[in-house]
Parts: structure tokens; C-alpha cells; sequence
């Protein structure tokens, strides 16, 4: 089977640079790189397995109340990935606070499970998650990458910058700490992506 | 002149399309334009002249600046020699300064008009002249001892977010000067805050407290005499320190017109009465701070006459300057005397009033608009 046709949110579809859908996140959680690999990897997992389970109940969800049916669904999808998180991986969990939580108002997962996975069979519903995550994990990641490096001089915790640098006079940038330069990279990042295609 | 014209007839060749030099076509442009008039004419129509175009108004602000560029330049190495202690002539002073200060402008051009080019290649425009007078500005406004690396980045940030991404000279919101300066104090708050930066090469044990920074600790005993303030004897960014200089810019701006002096003024008198307000209020050497002595610390007056005015980033209506500059003038003050943290509000003021002021413009016409309607409904009615 071709995964072709579910490529585009990684370029010309993708949820945070082209639907501009969540932005939020992108901006809390990408200080530094670890955070937002393993948030992107959440959101992932989460909008992969909603879009399943959706798109296998999707015959018999009563149109009326499928909000909030997709609601339970990822609600407890997000529960699930936050005990994970807490009883794993607890450090990154402090770190990422509420904003696990708050996956559940993510609009990615929302979004693909009402204008995708109710009216599609499961694995296509499957893939459409996964690579929804992909795109928007595509964003986070290069975001706490360019934020980590120039915000802390590290790379996962790593020293990237040598500290030869710093005795120089070089100086960590301290506004990509801050949420604005996020913001101001994903507008960047946009107009990159605009004026490919 | 004649000479000039010469030269940049001679050199326009090597400009033109197709030679190797056409990349730095904007360059030459731009400088070609700066010095004599513009080569590309009106040909249709009747078009009301006026000698003062742009180039000419934003050459008037660079002179009007000169004043406090150059007693920047000598202060910088004033406060130098009297930290260090050492005695010296007014022209050693002068010549140190000038040696701190020349690099930072010169970084500011560099970094500034590379951007401005690339953006005139791409865009297909010509490069703008409000960046001479940003390209100043910015220098004005940073301690003497920035790095300038930091300036540079600083600039070049300032000209793409602040201006070109929002279309070029004339489009921008926000005041691009104030934007470098606000990048650098969120960027790189070591460069611009504490004792340590506001003279160049201090001596260790010498304060290098700014008023401001006194004002803020509530260290009133160490503020510098008011005369001191009033010239401009003390630390403190490049361009800000006195208030003669900056008043002889404001007097030329003012007179010429290109300077708005209602917005000044009403910044001033914001200020003041924000200031007596806090006053009124008492009860902590903060409050009870005199309000006239807030002018003449930092870069209230700075920020009053060269950045709040600036004719594109300000408010256009007649009412809205005067809301817009009072609003500035209470919010600077707002910021110096209640929030410690912040001990300059000037640039936020500014920058908060720079955002608010296409609102402030829309609201003004809107009540315009509806009052003059309800006079024709009434004379309507009494026709009837």
C-alpha cells in the first residue's frame, strides 16, 4: 500500500505552518528540544489512535453527540499517555507541566477526527494521524532545535556551543527562551513555507 | 555639489545591468539619491510640490540629532576619564568617545542597509531612506559599551521583523530603533542593565549607577545635581544624556515641521501628571519623587522628541497625537515608578503606544464620523 497520499502534512498541508492549527503548543513547550520531541511524539501516538478508534466506532456514533464521543475517546487516549509519561518518564513530564494535558485541546487531533477519520475506514484513518503528528512533531522539533541551541548553547542537554565561545563574549540569546521568539520562528517558518510553493 | 554630481555620473556605469557591480545597485542608488536629487521624475498630471520630500524631512532629523551625537560622544569619554579618575582635555574626552561611539554606528549602517539591500533586490523596490535616520537612532539609545556583534544582530532583526516583513519603509507599526533596543534588553539583558555597561571602561570601584537605576533602588542621595542631569553629565545611553542637545534637536524639528510638537508636548504633559498623580498619592520615596525631575532622567526627552514623533509608527489625527502622547508620557512614567524591575519605561511606553495608535486613529474618525452625522439629522429634522 502507498503512503503517498497521506505525505502532505509533512510539506504542503502541514497542520501548524499551512491550517495554522496548534499553534499553542508549539510555542509553550519548544524551549528546548526535549520537551518538544517527546510532546510531538504524545500528540502523535494520540492523534494516530483517536482517528483508529473513531473510525472503527464511526457507524455507530449518533451524529448528534459525536463530539463529545470523540471527546471521551481522546481524553482518555491523553490519560493514558500521561501516565505513561509520569510513571516513565518523570522528568520530562514536570517539565512539559499541564501542557500534557491539554494535548486534548490540541485542534490537530479534533480537527482529523471529524473532517477525516468519521467518514474513512481505520488504517487510512491510521495513517492520516500519524502523519498529522509527523507534520506538527516536524514543526516542534525544529523549533526547540533553533531554540535550544541559541536560547541555552545546547542540544539535548548537550553543551553544542563550545565554551571557548563564551569566553569571547558571546552570549546566550535570552528572547528565544521566551515564548515571542517562538512565535516569531513559526512566522518565519511560515513565510518559508509560502514562498516554496 | 557639482563635484558629487560628477563622481556619481562617472560611477553609474558600472551600476547599470549586466555589469559586474549591478547586485549593489540599490546601494549606489540609495546614496546617489541621499546626496542629489532623485533621477526618476513625474511625467503626467499636476502634482502639488513641495521641497520637502522625504529625504529632505529625513535629513532633517539626522541634523536635528547631531547636537546630541555629539555631546554623546564627548561624554562617553567623560564619564570614561572621571572613572578613571584621570585628568584630561576636552578634546582627549571627545576623541575617546568618538573612537566608542564610531564603530556602533558604523555596525548599525552595515548591518542595517545589508538587510535593506537584499530586501530592495528581492522586493524590487529602491532602498528606503527612513533607515539613516533608524541607523542613527539605534546608536543613541544602547550604552556605550555594547558589544558589537550584538548590535549588528540587534539591527538586522529590527529592520527584517520590524519593518520589512510588514512591507518596507512607511508600513512599519512599530519604531524599528526602539525594536533593536527592546531586542537587545530581552535578548541580552547583561548588555543593557546593571551598573556595569552605561560607561566605557570603568574603573572597578567607580559607580556606574545610571539616575534611573539610582531612582529604582531608592538611592535618591546619589542622583547627579539638576543641572548635571540638565546638561547631561552622567551615565547613560549614547544619545540621552542631555537635555540641551536633545531640546536644540527638538527646537530645529519643531520649527521645520517635521517633528510633531503636539505629540510632544502632550507626552510631556502626560508625564507630568502622571508623575504628580504619584505625587498626590505619596508615601514612598518613589512616589513622592518630583514629577519635572522624571524628565530629565534617562531617555524620557530622548524617547519625547525623536522616537514618539516618529511620523509613521505615531497617531495621524490631531486628537489622536494628543492621546497618543499622553498616553506615552503616563505609561513611561507608570512603569519608572511602580514596577522596579523595568527602571526605564520609556522604550515599552512607546512601543505600547506605537501599537495602540492605528486604534486610537480609527476611534478618533469613527466619533468624528457619527458627529457629524447626528448635525445632519438634526438639521434634517429641523427642516422639517
Amino acid at each position: 500500500m502507498s503512503l503517498k497520499k497521506y505525505l502532505g502534512p509533512l510539506n504542503k498541508d502541514n497542520p501548524v505552518l499551512v491550517q495554522i492549527l496548534g499553534v499553542c503548543s508549539s510555542l509553550a513547550v519548544t524551549a528546548q528540544l526535549k520537551p518538544a520531541f517527546v510532546m510531538a511524539l504524545s500528540v502523535t501516538i494520540v492523534t494516530a489512535f483517536s482517528n483508529l478508534i473513531i473510525s472503527l466506532l464511526r457507524n455507530t456514533i449518533p451524529p448528534r453527540i459525536r463530539i463529545i464521543v470523540q471527546l471521551v475517546v481522546i481524553a482518555t487516549l491523553v490519560i493514558l499517555v500521561d501516565q505513561v509519561l509520569q510513571a516513565f518518564f518523570y522528568d520530562v513530564s514536570k517539565m512539559l507541566s499541564v501542557f500534557v494535558g491539554l494535548i486534548i485541546t490540541n485542534c490537530i487531533i479534533m480537527g482529523r477526527v471529524e473532517a477525516y477519520a468519521l467518514s474513512n475506514p481505520p488504517m487510512p484513518s491510521f495513517w492520516d494521524g500519524i502523519f498529522n503528528g509527523l507534520g506538527y512533531g516536524l514543526v516542534l522539533v525544529t523549533l526547540g532545535t533553533v531554540r535550544e541551541i541559541f536560547g541555552s548553547g545546547t542540544l539535548w542537554k548537550m553543551q553544542i556551543i563550545p565554551t571557548s565561545f563564551y569566553e569571547h563574549g558571546y552570549l546566550n540569546n535570552g528572547l528565544m527562551v521566551l515564548p515571542p521568539a517562538a512565535l516569531i520562528l513559526v512566522g518565519v517558518m511560515i513565510w518559508v513555507q509560502r514562498s516554496k510553493g | 555639489m557639482k563635484k558629487i554630481e560628477k563622481i556619481s555620473k562617472n560611477i553609474e556605469k558600472w551600476f547599470e545591468k549586466g555589469k559586474p557591480l549591478h547586485p549593489l545597485y540599490p546601494l549606489y542608488d540609495a546614496i546617489d539619491t541621499f546626496l542629489l536629487t532623485p533621477k526618476t521624475r513625474t511625467k503626467l498630471g499636476t502634482h502639488i510640490k513641495d521641497s520637502a520630500d522625504m529625504k529632505r524631512t529625513m535629513f532633517m532629523v539626522i541634523i536635528a540629532m547631531i547636537p546630541a551625537v555629539l555631546f554623546g560622544m564627548w561624554n562617553v569619554g567623560h564619564q570614561h576619564f572621571l572613572s578613571q579618575g584621570s585628568d584630561s582635555s576636552l578634546l582627549q574626552e571627545f576623541w575617546f568617545g568618538f573612537l566608542k561611539v564610531l564603530p556602533i554606528i558604523i555596525v548599525t549602517y552595515i548591518s542595517g542597509l545589508t538587510v535593506e539591500i537584499i530586501f530592495a533586490k528581492i522586493r524590487k523596490h529602491e532602498v528606503a531612506e527612513g533607515f539613516f535616520v533608524t541607523g542613527l537612532l539605534i546608536p543613541m539609545v544602547l550604552p556605550p559599551e555594547t558589544p558589537l556583534w550584538i548590535v549588528a544582530i540587534a539591527t538586522a532583526f529590527s529592520v527584517l521583523f520590524s519593518k520589512e516583513v510588514f512591507g518596507g519603509n512607511g508600513f512599519n507599526f512599530l519604531n524599528p530603533a526602539l525594536v533593536a533596543r527592546a531586542f537587545i534588553f530581552f535578548a541580552y539583558p547583561k548588555v543593557i542593565t546593571g551598573d556595569l555597561v552605561w560607561i566605557a571602561d570603568k574603573a572597578d570601584a567607580y559607580s556606574g549607577a545610571t539616575p534611573l537605576a539610582n531612582f529604582a533602588s531608592e538611592n535618591m542621595s546619589a542622583l547627579p545635581s539638576i543641572m548635571d542631569m540638565f546638561i547631561g553629565n552622567m551615565p547613560g545611553s549614547i544619545g540621552e544624556t542631555s537635555k540641551i542637545a536633545i531640546l536644540l534637536g527638538a527646537i530645529l524639528l519643531v520649527y521645520t515641521g517635521v517633528g510633531s510638537l503636539r505629540i510632544m508636548l502632550s507626552v510631556v504633559a502626560g508625564g507630568l501628571g502622571m508623575g504628580l498623580i504619584f505625587n498626590l498619592i505619596g508615601g514612598s520615596p518613589l512616589f513622592d519623587f518630583p514629577a519635572w525631575q522624571h524628565l530629565l532622567m534617562g531617555g524620557f526627552l530622548f524617547g519625547t522628541v525623536f522616537m514618539a514623533t516618529d511620523p509613521v509608527s505615531a497617531a495621524h489625527t490631531k486628537s489622536g497625537k494628543i492621546i497618543y502622547g499622553v498616553f506615552i508620557g503616563m505609561m513611561a512614567m507608570l512603569i519608572r515608578v511602580v514596577n522596579k524591575g523595568y527602571p526605564e519605561g520609556m522604550m515599552l511606553a512607546i512601543l505600547l503606544g506605537n501599537i495602540f495608535a492605528p486604534l486610537i486613529d480609527y476611534c478618533v474618525v469613527q466619533i468624528h464620523i457619527s458627529r457629524r452625522k447626528k448635525t445632519i439629522i438634526k438639521i434634517n429634522n429641523a427642516q422639517n
